[in-house]
């Protein structure tokens, strides 16, 4: 029987076999979205009527006998941070309140042609700068496992849709681990796929050299079969791979990993990691070991100045791209009585529209892009980047693929970081290497740490334009968990519904 | 006492520097599909990317590449094999993004030079100007002020803003320093912009109107006094918009630089805007605390890397230089340097050169186009070559050659095309316009005219030749233009013996 | 001593067109003070014989053929303006010059 608690391929399956129309599995996931978002915060705008409009479109073409997209008539969850025409998209921020974008983003314009359901957007900090949605102008979104507990960010709103059964599936972006860490908070799947291997054309732009557009689901082989539905090239971005999409799905079905060499990042475990975390993964690194892969230990000494490069590079280019949220165009416009000047006007809109992590960003890369100090921060950090690619060079010498925690801790608490930012930073030690090479990743659920109960994500990474290969090992791996467990990770998680 | 431009440029020797920018006449603009088109109605011709909307992002149009590309090379500069967009960050209104996409240390085309030749005291003296760079940018969109009362954009009300003008793209063209004009620096400037705009339209890459700003020009100039070896502060005068507002709006600067100097005053380094009616400059804003735009690379970009082949096809589709096609035509047609500017300043020399290359016979060709068409087209207010194709006119002019149309008939036939009422053949059926070479249809109009005057026929017959232009002119009013002039007085004086 | 003073936040703050408060100042002094002590680690191995990288691509001349696609209506370009008159964008007026 299916229901919102199926997986999308079960949907998909369903769907082809005519025994539930996506009116109905929309339907569904609507009224999932009303009994429990007021819980989550998941979402900032609910789309029901455009949902429904595009539910009864593919279930009439379904009717035809049309042939249909593999993940037509399934339900998704969209970032708001993706521009979809017509619909409210913020960013999360009050300086975009009310914009209706004239266009569609090529990834919301793919789902529509795949028949692919849109519920709606999603909750996420503010211009996707932050790991815990605590940035968003319209409040934090909770975790699903436990609402004190932040679900991450940026994408948190996507990863608590997904964990919470408001939607099976759900796109994220991912600037320095915005897939990947929410989705280990949140126990689901998430990838961050190689730079260029998905278009971020009408995704509002973060920081353009290491922004990527990402699929959430709660399996392997869903989020294989999102991935092939949004990825590909597009003309109009010119950094888009214009190459064939690695074979995911066919990848994440495969389930063998034999002859495989993983690596394990030396600098990304042991010490600094929560004790519960470094646990699932050593005993995942055994179930690999039991499937057949060979374990070898990698070293990449410049992962430890990587965090700070990505706090240059990312401020930097967000404080050209964030300059053109100034009130003339679109958006909100604050103090324009007559009496002030176009300047005045901009300058006041923006303190009014930005929140402080955005006004931080926007200063510190200011700073390190002028003149002056140029070559000691942005240069250097650009040096830097260049070391990391290098360290991953070495070490897919030596590994198909690498493998570490996702987060150094489990889901924290909401307001635990929120006044530090130096300590938030830390929480995408892991995931930010992978954004500045360029390279793509999976965080895939392994576990709930003894300690708190709450789930544990491992990343896998793979050379550039071989994402086939952490969906291989990825769907593998979570074969084996599964038949550790005997159910899914999420059934673990308290029922959202129970007042 | 003030001083004069001939006392300033006495004592005071400027150095010259000019920026000219370019709209290339692409059908669309640098980074996306909108048209380019001149005088369309406002914000009728923007898309998400030239609005600067969130999401959207740039691709290079390639015949912009291609055209800058020529520029350089007709330039005689260096085309890098490595070279890329940056963002100069800035914020303006009228600039969507509020950075302009453009190129800082990587531009495309570096180290040309272009010579120029002036009128000087002693004779035509050629100078060298280098060119420092030729590179890539974009354009902004347009303000309107509305309100106030000066007019000027200080004291205006509100402004209107329209962006069909944001992103075309745009060349600039910049110079090293240009010393030792002395006081030639402003004819110097003239001719530089005047080849470079001869330059420009004829490899055909934008439409160099200056007054509908399609070719702009700042110019930079310092003083120093004479034999000092020193460098003065500059001023940068904009709003030059016609190739004589180059010369005087640099008079007129250096005689107010030179009269700053004189009174102990110094130069402050500022934008100065060029004012039409009065040939004077006022101040703009001033560069004292000069804007940081903290470049840095597009990161929305990939590099433009031209490979040597494609550089070679380029080339060889260079058309001659201007000037020295010019100097290779004035030669060939044999005409005085007055009748040759008389062609330059009309814009004649390619249609004459095209009739010529139709058969025509130079001497006519050039004179035709000069007199009577160039005088239709002045009694219509149009330009010449709107009003008669060059093969129209060389089929006109062969007839004449052969005999077939008299120079009085021949303007008929042009009235008639020109009119529309067809091709020269077509006017010459219709209006009857054929030349009566029939010598016994002459010699009955030569015999009725002697009847008509016997005394004018008897004074030929006694040796008075000139007498016969009477009977001749008789003859052709008689046969209403139509017969050769030339046939009529051979035939009368043979018959009254005087052949 | 401070990497950044209250006057350079004051200098950038301008420069991002940023009204902030005397407070908003002051506190971001610090902050930055605090996240420039950090980052500034990527000094210790950015020697000079590293080239650097902005992007994780190495493709190069992307183009697009010099083609007019349909632009947006005026109406749908106006569609998210603060204000609109005569078909053009409204704004405050602009003081200073191009």
């Amino acid at each position: 029987m299916t229901n919102i608690y199926s997986t999308a391929a079960e949907m998909a399956a369903a769907l082809d076999k005519k025994e539930i129309t996506s009116v109905e599995l929309t339907k569904a996931h609507l009224d999932r979205i009303s009994a429990v978002d007021g819980k989550l915060n998941a979402f900032l705008h609910v789309d029901n009527q455009g949902a429904l409009e595009q539910a009864a479109a593919v279930d009439a073409r379904r009717a035809k006998g049309e042939s249909l997209s593999p993940l037509a008539g399934v339900p998704i969850a969209v970032k708001d941070i993706l521009a979809q025409k017509g619909i409210p998209t913020t960013a999360g921020s009050k300086i975009l309140e009310g914009w209706r974008p004239p266009y569609d983003s090529t990834v919301v314009a793919k789902l529509k042609a795949a028949g692919v359901v849109i519920l709606g957007k999603t909750n996420m900090d503010e211009f996707a700068m932050g790991s815990s949605t605590e940035n968003s102008a319209y409040g934090t979104t909770q975790n699903p496992w436990d609402l004190t507990r932040t679900p991450g960010g940026s994408s948190g709103g996507s990863a608590a849709a997904v964990a919470g059964f408001e939607a099976p599936l759900a796109i994220g972006t991912d600037t320095g681990g915005s897939i990947r860490q929410p989705a280990a908070l949140t126990g689901i799947v998430g990838v961050k796929p190689t730079y260029g291997g998905v278009s971020r054309y009408g995704v509002i732009a973060y920081s353009s050299s290491l922004d990527q557009v990402g699929p959430f689901a709660r399996t392997v082989l869903d989020t294989a079969l999102l991935h092939e539905a949004i990825a590909g090239h597009d003309e109009r971005d010119s950094t888009s791979i214009d190459a064939p999409v690695p074979q995911v799905v066919a990848a994440a079905k495969r389930l063998d990993v034999k002859g495989m060499k993983i690596g394990v990042i030396k600098e990304l475990s042991g010490s600094g990691f929560q004790a519960g975390v470094s646990a699932r993964i050593n005993e995942s690194i055994e179930l690999l070991v039991a499937a057949g892969a060979e374990i070898v230990e990698v070293s990449c000494p410049n992962f430890e100045y990587a965090l700070a490069a990505y706090y240059l590079i990312a401020p930097s280019e967000a404080s050209s791209n964030l300059a053109r949220f100034d009130s003339m165009r679109y958006g909100l416009r604050v103090g324009d009585d007559g009496s002030k000047g176009a300047e005045e006007v901009m300058s006041a809109t923006r303190e009014a529209g930005f929140g402080k992590e955005v006004k931080r960003r926007i200063i510190l890369g200011t700073y390190a892009l002028s003149s002056g100090y140029y070559d000691a921060y942005y240069g250097s950090a650009q040096k830097v980047r260049t070391l990391v690619k290098r360290d991953f060079e070495n070490a897919f010498t030596k590994a198909d693929v690498l493998i570490s925690p996702v987060t150094p801790t489990t889901a924290f608490k909401i307001g635990e970081k929120s006044n530090d930012p130096v300590a938030m930073y830390l929480s995408d030690i892991a995931t930010i290497p992978v954004n500045m090479a360029g390279i793509g990743g999976m965080s895939l659920p392994v576990g709930l740490a003894d300690e708190d109960g709450l789930p544990v994500g491992l990343q896998i990474m793979a050379p550039f334009m071989q994402d086939d290969r952490f969906y291989r090992v990825g769907g593998t791996l979570e074969a084996a968990l599964l038949s550790k467990w005997g159910k899914p990770i999420l059934s673990n998680a308290p029922d959202l519904a129970v007042k | 006492m003030t001083l004069d431009y001939a006392a300033a440029t006495n004592k005071y020797e400027p150095t010259l520097g000019l920026e000219v920018h370019v709209e290339l006449n692409t059908n669309s603009k640098m980074f996306c599909s909108c048209a380019t088109e001149f005088g369309a109605s406002p914000n009728t011709q923007t898309c998400p990317v030239c609005l600067g909307l969130p999401g959207a992002l740039p691709v290079v149009n390639g015949k912009a590449i291609e055209s800058t590309i020529l520029i350089g090379l007709a330039l005689n500069c260096s085309i890098a094999p490595y070279s890329r967009f940056a963002r100069k960050n800035y914020f303006y209104p009228d600039m969507p993004k509020n950075f302009q996409t453009s190129q800082y240390d990587e531009p495309i085309c570096v180290d040309g030079y272009l010579d120029v030749e002036i009128e000087t005291d002693e004779g035509p003296k050629t100078f060298r100007v280098d060119i420092e760079r030729v590179h890539m940018e974009e354009d902004t969109g347009k303000s309107l002020h509305v309100g106030g009362s000066t007019g000027r954009i200080h004291g205006a009300e509100y402004s209107l803003l329209d962006y069909n003008r944001a992103g075309i793209p745009l060349v600039e063209i910049v110079t090293r320093i240009i010393p030792g004009t002395g006081k030639y620096a402003p004819q110097v400037a003239r001719a530089y912009v005047t080849q470079l705009r001869d330059i420009l339209r004829s490899l055909g890459v934008s439409d160099v109107k200056m007054e509908q700003g399609s070719l702009r020009c700042d110019a930079n100039v310092s003083l120093a006094p004479i034999g000092s070896g020193l460098l003065g502060t500059r001023s940068e005068t904009k709003n030059v918009n016609s190739l004589r507002s180059v010369e005087r709006a640099l008079t007129g600067e250096i005689e107010r630089q030179a009269n700053r100097l004189e009174a102990g005053m110094r130069i402050i380094q500022e934008t100065r805007h060029f004012l039409e009616e009065s040939g004077l400059t006022r101040p703009g804003r001033s560069k004292e605390q000069a804007e940081d735009y903290r470049y840095f690379p597009e990161p929305d970009l990939v590099p433009v890397t031209p490979d040597a082949k494609w550089i070679e096809e380029l080339r060889a589709k260079l058309p001659e230089n201007p000037a020295d096609r010019r100097k290779r035509l004035q030669k060939e047609w044999n005409v005085p340097d007055s009748e040759m500017n008389s062609l330059i300043n009309a814009e004649l020399v390619d249609v004459v050169e095209e009739t010529i290359k139709l058969g025509a016979e130079p001497t006519r060709a050039r004179t035709w186009w000069l007199g009577e068409v160039s005088r239709l087209a002045n009694e219509k207010e149009v330009a010449p070559t709107s009003l008669i194709s060059t093969a129209f006119v060389a089929e006109i002019i062969a007839l004449i050659t052969s005999g077939d149309l008299t120079d009085k008939l021949a303007r008929q036939v042009v009235e008639g095309v020109v009119n529309g009422e067809g091709s020269p053949k077509e006017v010459i059926e219709k209006r009857g316009l054929k030349v009566v070479s029939d010598d016994s249809a002459l010699m009955v109009a030569i015999e009725a005219a002697i009847a008509a005057q016997p005394d004018t026929a008897q004074r030929i017959r006694g040796g008075n030749i000139p007498a016969a232009g009477a009977l001749i002119g008789a003859v052709m009013k008689a046969t209403g233009g139509q017969a050769d002039a030339a046939k009529v007085r051979e035939l009368l004086l043979k018959h009254l013996g005087q052949g | 001593m401070a990497a950044i003073s209250r006057d350079d936040v004051a200098h950038l703050a301008k420069l991002a067109r940023i009204e902030m408060t005397p407070d908003e100042l002051d506190h971001m002094a610090t902050e930055l003070d605090q996240i420039l002590g950090a980052v500034k680690r990527v000094q210790e191995v950015a020697t000079a014989d590293i080239p650097p990288t902005s992007h994780p691509l190495s493709m190069s001349n992307i183009f697009r053929a010099d083609v007019v696609k349909p632009s947006l209506t005026n109406k749908e370009a106006l569609s998210g303006a603060p204000a609109q008159a005569e078909d053009r964008f409204k704004v405050p007026q602009i003081l200073g010059e191009e």
